[in-house]
């Protein structure tokens, strides 16, 4: 079992917790995921490390309350434990050698970016973090990224706070100062890194994006979370989740996402309403 | 006077048209009568070529002998000298090409129904016998087990019924690798993997699951903790697929993941929270007794029509004749001799056909089989909203890569002196798939067992 040492909600649907799970914390690198289970009987779901202490022993996660899983998960409390939790998986996102940066987050990818930019930052990179969200009840981790980056751009869909429009509209802006970046990583909904790809691939900046697709075992095994990159099959669990965004079929990733959301969907409600009858 | 009859004592089984809609167990198993007359058929011959076909040598005759004489017990004592999961063996192994196709009564006739009378045997003992098996002295030797599936299992009880203090390393959430996530509770009941399990426990072997090796810790750092020797039984669960179009459409499963969704996730329970396609029409590409499996399931979860497509002819299918007879009672319907060419799509991205073309035997290939050949222009469309790829899996690179020194065969599978089973890393040894890419279970619990005596030897020989 692995003991929730803190929770905290971010946004109203965006909570972390910091996991106790000391060999994983060891281990695990920036880019890298764990899958847990709630209880006996759950689902395996995939989560970004989002953070992780190595002395502490813990491992930080942000998740986004989506699901049957998700919306169990945010039901416990500080000292309540999960049932499973594995990683580090999936290959640690390439950060050496890198000198100047354009870390992209979109919505809760910015938990992902977050470690990403924050490696970055200790390495002695020049980070620029764009982030952004839909409107100004959604903005997490802004200070934690502030620390973090020479330069922060804060853009919103509805303009509730910093400025109003796309994270692609905040990268263009900057391609047009003049800024000049090694590379560019960014995260967040497929639709957001298909978007932002357009735009670097008109500059050839190289850019890195972060693949989540569905997955069980997440070890290589089912094969369920296969993409094509560059005209190949790859396992985004053990080939990824980082692939080069130039290469990636995000409008097929896009169909592949949707593959179960009817069941998702009524297992959410349908958890959602047990939550009730107990509150009740 | 030994029982003449030329045919087996049938076993006892759900009707087709009943278990194609349920998951419980297909065969239900002797009673001890029928056991007890099936057992007086074997003629306790000399030279017990029976023994010889089995690649975990159980003293067949000899425990068939206590099952004659109504001594259970006795003979469960006598199977397990060899074999550490009796009652998974008894029900998976492929008992017609090795030790009953050695039996004289199969001559003429029948062989003697050993692997029925093995299950027989163990479930008597589960259901019977409530005493934990006594915990042998420890040696104060550690060894390290990674992968938790017949071979890693095998050689774990092997080298603690020795005194050794194992740990086996698991990736998933449950222990049993192929058993749990692979093999259907039809087929093999997840009940009876656990219990097979629980009396490794009490034996003193320690399972740690949610542990990927080569990831949160590594091959070397088990060796520098202090396991004085490393046992690989890591499989080979990379599946692969066939390259061509259509192969990412929704609808389209590897047989692992489809596999593990119905098996190690439960989702054919209304309940599970993990989802599955409830397709009506499903292809199923492959041959072997994974395909058999995933199309089994495939008409348990609903499906109308099942296909197993196979380019060669029924004479090739790998698959344990056995298994290729009750998926045929099932209700599944053999495409052989065709062979994919495309995936087709609906415009949500739907798997909505499958092109095929047939095909026709050539000349024989590499592997001794007719190499199969398209006919020109004889290409059709197999109605279906589902496809399942059972063709094969490869070992996954995870610790090759992260042990360094470790060499593997081109195609990924770890290369080891055959009669240890040792790798090219000192006190790291390995079996099962991960070594001789996808086999059998008993294969695998066969290279354990090398591998636990091999492994005794080298840690004894060290002192």
């Amino acid at each position: 079992m692995y003991k929730i040492v803190k929770k905290q909600p971010l946004n109203p649907t965006v909570t972390l917790m910091e996991i106790d799970a000391p060999l994983i914390a060891k281990k695990a690198e920036p880019g890298q995921f764990i899958i847990l289970r709630v209880d006996e009987d759950g689902g395996r779901i995939p989560l970004t490390v989002a953070d992780y202490g190595r002395e502490k022993g813990t491992v930080t996660i942000i998740f986004q309350i989506v699901g049957a899983t998700t919306e169990k998960l945010n039901h416990l409390e500080e000292g309540d434990s999960l049932h499973d939790f594995v990683g580090p998986l999936g290959v640690p996102s390439h950060v050496e050698g890198l000198k100047k940066v354009a870390v992209i987050g979109g919505g809760v990818g910015c938990a992902i970016a977050y470690p990403i930019a924050k490696k970055l930052h200790q390495l002695g990179a020049e980070v620029h973090s764009i982030v952004g969200f839909r409107n100004k009840d959604l903005v997490i981790l802004e200070e934690q990224f502030r620390e973090v980056s020479d330069k922060l751009c804060m853009m919103t869909d509805d303009g509730s706070y910093g400025e109003k429009g796309l994270v692609t509209n905040a990268l263009q802006s900057l391609i047009d100062a003049g800024e000049q970046y090694d590379e560019v990583i960014a995260i967040g909904p497929p639709i957001m890194m298909k978007f932002v790809v357009q735009l670097t691939k008109k500059y050839n900046i190289k850019t890195v994006v972060s693949m989540n697709p569905i997955m069980i075992d997440g070890t290589g095994m089912c094969g369920g979370c296969r993409l094509t990159v560059g005209g190949k099959t790859k396992f985004a669990c053990v080939d990824g989740p980082d692939f080069d965004g130039f290469e990636v079929d995000f409008d097929e990733a896009i169909a592949r996402s949707s593959m179960y959301k009817p069941f998702e969907r009524h297992a959410h409600e349908e958890t959602c309403h047990l939550f009730e009858k107990e509150v009740r | 006077m030994p029982n003449m009859s030329l045919k087996k004592n049938e076993m006892p089984s759900q009707a087709p048209d009943v278990r194609n809609k349920n998951f419980k167990e297909v065969a239900l198993g002797y009673s001890e009568e029928q056991a007890i007359d099936e057992a007086q058929r074997c003629l306790h011959c000399k030279n017990k070529p029976c023994v010889g076909g089995c690649p975990v040598n159980i003293f067949i005759p000899d425990f068939i002998a206590e099952v004659a004489k109504g001594n259970f017990e006795e003979a469960y004592q006598i199977i397990v000298k060899s074999s550490s999961l009796p009652a998974v063996c008894g029900r998976v192994c492929p008992q017609e090409t090795q030790c009953e196709s050695k039996c004289v009564r199969g001559v003429k006739g029948e062989p003697v129904a050993i692997g029925r009378l093995e299950r027989f045997v163990a479930d008597w003992h589960n259901a019977h016998v409530k005493e934990a098996p006594k915990k042998p002295a420890p040696n104060g030797h550690r060894v390290a087990v990674v992968g938790s599936g017949p071979s890693g299992l095998t050689c774990a009880g092997d080298l603690a019924k020795l005194g050794y203090d194992v740990t086996v390393f698991e990736a998933l959430h449950t222990a049993g690798g192929v058993l749990v996530y692979g093999i259907p509770e039809f087929r093999l009941p997840k009940a009876i993997v656990q219990k097979e399990i629980d009396s490794l426990k009490a034996l003193g072997v320690k399972v740690e699951t949610n542990m990927v090796i080569g990831r949160v810790l590594s091959v070397d750092e088990l060796l520098e903790d202090g396991f004085e020797a490393v046992f690989i039984g890591s499989g080979a669960g990379r599946p692969r697929f066939m390259n061509i179009p259509g192969e990412n459409l929704k609808g389209v499963y590897s047989a692992n993941e489809f596999l593990t969704r119905v098996n190690l996730m439960k989702s054919y329970k209304e309940d599970s929270s993990t989802p599955i396609q409830h397709a009506k029409k499903v292809a199923v590409v492959g041959g072997g007794n994974v395909a058999m499996d995933a199309a089994r399931c495939a008409k348990r979860l609903g499906a109308e029509d099942v296909y197993i497509v196979y380019r060669r002819s029924e004479k090739e299918l790998p698959a344990r004749a056995e298994e290729v007879e009750h998926a045929k009672e099932e209700g599944i319907t053999f495409k052989l001799l065709n062979n994919p060419t495309r995936i087709l799509g609906s415009e949500d991205g739907f798997v909505s056909g499958m092109e095929c073309v047939e095909m026709e035997l050539g000349e024989p290939d590499a592997s001794g089989r007719r190499r199969p050949v398209e006919k020109a222009g004889s290409e059709f469309v197999l109605d279906v909203d589902c496809v399942i790829m059972a063709i094969g899996t490869s070992p996954n690179p995870l610790i090759k890569s992260t042990t360094k020194g470790l060499d593997t065969q081109k195609w990924g599978g770890i290369v080891v002196e055959e009669e240890t089973g040792l790798t090219s890393r000192e006190g790291v040894y390995a079996g099962g798939d991960a070594v001789t890419g996808a086999a059998t279970v008993i294969l695998a619990m066969g290279a354990g067992k090398t591998a636990a005596k091999a492994i005794d030897e080298y840690i004894r020989n060290k002192k």
